[in-house]
């Protein structure tokens, strides 16, 4: 299963990523579109700093997921792909998944008073935010290959410090 | 994306291709920063104080202020105000160069430059309000020069070349809203001043600032291309080749490119002295010497000397490709610091010659108007030396060049409508404007750009308009383009343009002796020498009596680049004109700012900005401008 991936020593933190997953849920899907419509569209992931670091945090659509275990409405659910998505009608604005959620990711709308939150962008190959980031640290990984290769980097600086 | 449209371009890259050389090109590095940043897109970002980098987020989540306070507005102003400052700083600094040259061969400080056209030293000196009588050349000159650099600094009055080239009612106009300079470089250091942290913070004007800036900009332009007139000819038509290939593979190909006539006019001359052309042959080359012209230093050359034009800005880095350049010779602006890798991969010789303009890899002769032809042979001889290296096996040249008639000065036209009819040069074009035979006239500038197929939105555009009766003008590398497609010969007349253009357009090129119609683009000149139309537009306006603004006459850059081009674009819109942009410009993140520019700036000066990516809805809005300002002066639309 492929999972957006953070290397946050190289975030620039210039945001690219929240441009981008904006202009992803709006109307136009432009740029130039999108900071037009009315309302505005709404970002689903988030530059933070803490310290030396800043990194975008973003749902994470886990396997055990608070939020919709924490759903009452059925609006929370898990889609074919497994990612954690909406039925933005079902959404009653009772804000049990944002207290639920450990990561912080789900937010308001601004205006319909339902829940907003990351779709993975699942009618695309690969995110929004994976796309438009300029220094490749949010990347696309397959989590079954991901230990293999840290388990190989691990055999290099042996090697390197040998 | 398709690079070019320039079946040459194509060739020299798929040939390198195949060869399997892998070093990029302006397109491949501008793949490798896809995704380009939005804020800046937006012109949302500000780095004009170490309190930032401050960036404003367009949804309206994240911060609606800079540190210091600064709104969207405020910040997308003042990039527009910088740019437009740069790309006057651009031209002041050429146009500067200009002046002091002529002021040292008026002082017998630079012996290989002398006043060349003294008809035009008489105009610019009347307009400049030099007297003339009794004076030699030189002593006019002097003046003149003088006259120029004291453009530049801080006056008390406003500019004689703003004043003595603009209509009056534009002068009025500018008085009244505040923007008429006084001082060429006094107005690009208020811009900077204005723009600096916690100064301007008033976005319109900001951005009144920037036009003040502009109109400084196009002041500088005009003295720019008036002083090379004096010192290089007014240039008139003149037979060329362009395109890649007018490279010569039995030849020492020299290349010129950057901006500026004063080194690359000494070339041309001294290119032709026996003595190298000797050398040239004994070293193997039968074909002597071919100098060939790049960017707007190509025009330069082109225009008053006939040297063909091997290419244009972004594809600058091709004519190394061909294996067949020997020395490409640089002086400033739209030199890409990337040729000298490229360079580095052939035995071509990437020379700098300004003190300003130096690139790490580029071997360097300091250029000195004093000693300006020795500087010259000895380039000519290093690229003597560099043919000695050259692998024929690398020779990629394309066969494709096309003949172009350029050289179409405002005296130029003038010229050759003063011989269609006795009672004053601008009336066949008013009566040709008037009856519809022309609809309007466009003025194509501009560059070339990564970002559209090159040549793409020109070629597009140009059909258009030219189908629909629009008199096209060009410079630059606008000019560039016309010329390597072949739309700057008679035959492009023949094929593109509409039946009322195409007339005029024939009986102009008869009487002036050109043994066919004009070409379908008139090649006005480089891309400071845009003010050659504004001569032509500030006469048939005053002939009309009516402001600019009132003319049929728009102004398109379909790929734009620079910040010159952004300085140009401004000042053309405060004269009255339509101005198309084909690139997205940083302003969309204030809707006061793109508002402003793009329509409510219309009511202040008349011109306005139309920012249109599809060429061919860009020119149905210039056609739909022109349309609306014949109904306005009464002519059928």
């Amino acid at each position: 299963m492929d999972q957006v991936y953070v290397r946050p020593e190289r975030c620039m933190g210039c945001r690219s990523c929240e441009i981008a997953c904006a202009v992803q849920h709006s109307r136009s899907k432009t740029l130039f579109g999108a900071i037009r419509e009315e309302p505005l569209p709404q970002k689903r992931i988030f530059v933070e700093a803490a310290e030396k670091i800043r990194m975008p945090v973003f749902c994470r659509h886990c396997d055990d997921a608070p939020c919709l275990a924490a759903c009452i409405t059925g609006c929370l659910y898990r889609d074919e792909k497994g990612f954690v998505r909406r039925k933005i009608e079902r959404c009653i604005g009772c804000w049990s998944c944002i207290m639920a959620c450990p990561f912080g990711v789900i937010i308001r709308d601004r205006r319909k008073r339902t829940a907003v939150k990351c779709d993975r962008c699942h009618e695309l190959d690969v995110p929004a935010c994976v796309a438009a980031c300029p220094t490749r640290a949010l990347v696309l990984v397959d989590v079954d290959a991901l230990p293999k290769e840290k388990r190989r980097q691990v055999v290099l600086r042996e090697a390197e410090g040998a | 994306m398709e690079q070019s449209k320039d079946r040459a371009v194509m060739v020299v890259i798929d040939g390198v291709k195949k060869a399997g050389y892998r070093f990029p090109l302006a397109w491949e590095r501008y793949e490798a920063q896809l995704p380009q940043c939005s804020f800046g897109e937006l012109g949302l970002c500000c780095r004009h104080c170490l309190q930032g980098p401050c960036r404003i987020d367009p949804f309206g989540d994240g911060p609606q202020h800079g540190v210091c306070g600064a709104t969207a507005d405020v910040m997308v102003a003042r990039g527009v105000a910088r740019a437009v400052a740069a790309g006057a700083a651009s031209h002041a600094g050429h146009a500067k160069h200009v002046a002091h040259t002529l002021l040292r061969a008026a002082r017998g400080e630079a012996k290989d430059y002398f006043v060349k056209d003294t008809a035009k030293l008489q105009a610019v000196a009347r307009k400049a309000g030099v007297a003339t009588e009794d004076k030699t050349p030189e002593a006019i000159a002097l003046e003149v020069a003088e006259k120029a650099l004291a453009e530049f600094s801080e006056r008390e009055a406003p500019l004689a070349w703003t004043l003595s080239t603009l209509p009056e009612q534009r002068i009025v106009i500018f008085k009244k809203l505040g923007v008429l300079p006084y001082g060429v470089d006094s107005a690009i250091s208020e811009v900077m001043h204005r723009t600096t942290y916690g100064v301007d913070a008033e976005p319109l004007n900001i951005l009144l600032g920037a036009v003040k800036c502009a109109i400084a900009d196009y002041t500088a332009c005009h003295i720019a291309t008036d002083l090379s007139d004096i010192l290089f000819g007014t240039p008139g038509p003149v037979s060329a080749r362009a395109n890649l290939g007018v490279i010569k593979r039995d030849a020492v190909n020299i290349a010129l490119h950057g901006h500026n006539p004063l080194l690359s006019d000494i070339m041309v001359q001294v290119a032709r002295e026996p003595e190298l052309l000797d050398r040239a042959r004994a070293a193997g080359a039968s074909g002597g010497i071919n100098l060939v012209g790049i960017c707007c230093t190509g025009n330069e050359v082109l225009m008053r000397h006939g040297v063909p034009l091997a290419t244009s800005s972004v594809s600058q880095e091709t004519a190394i490709l061909t294996g067949a350049v020997d020395a490409m010779v640089v002086d400033y602006q739209c030199v890409m610091p990337s040729l000298a890798s490229v360079a580095e991969c052939y035995h071509s010789k990437l020379i700098t010659t300004m003190p300003i303009a130096k690139i790490a890899g580029a071997q360097h002769f300091q250029f000195d108007e004093a000693s300006a032809k020795e500087t010259a042979r000895r380039i000519v001889e290093a690229a003597i030396e560099a043919f000695h290296r050259r692998d024929p096996a690398r020779v990629n040249i394309p066969d494709v060049s096309y003949s172009a008639v350029a050289g179409f000065s405002a005296e130029a036209i003038v010229g050759a409508l003063a011989q269609v009819s006795g009672e004053g040069p601008l009336k066949p074009l008013l009566d040709n404007i008037v009856s519809g035979n022309i609809a309007g006239v466009c003025l194509f500038a501009g560059c070339n750009t990564v970002k559209v197929t090159q040549d793409a939105n020109y070629l597009a555009m140009v059909r258009e308009l030219a189908r629909n009766n629009v008199l096209i003008l060009c410079t630059g590398c606008a000019a560039g383009t016309f010329a390597r497609h072949g739309l700057m010969r008679p035959e492009a007349t023949e094929e593109y343009a509409g039946p009322g253009l195409k007339g005029v357009l024939e009986a102009v090129g008869e009487v002036a002796g050109l043994g066919g119609p004009l070409p379908l683009v008139l090649h006005l000149g480089s891309c400071v020498d845009n003010s050659r139309a504004v001569d032509i537009a500030v006469a048939v306006a005053g002939k009309l009596g009516v402001d600019m603004d009132k003319l049929p006459v728009v102004a398109s850059a379909p790929e734009p680049v620079t910040e010159k081009a952004v300085a140009i674009g401004t000042w053309a819109v405060a004269l009255g004109i339509p101005t198309h942009v084909g690139v997205v410009p940083p302003i969309h993140g204030s809707r006061l700012v793109a508002g402003t520019l793009t329509a409510g700036i219309k009511e202040l000066f008349g011109g306005y900005f139309i920012a249109e990516s599809d060429p061919l809805k860009a020119a149905q809005a210039l056609l739909a401008a022109i349309k609306e300002r014949r109904r306005a002066l009464g002519l059928a639309a």
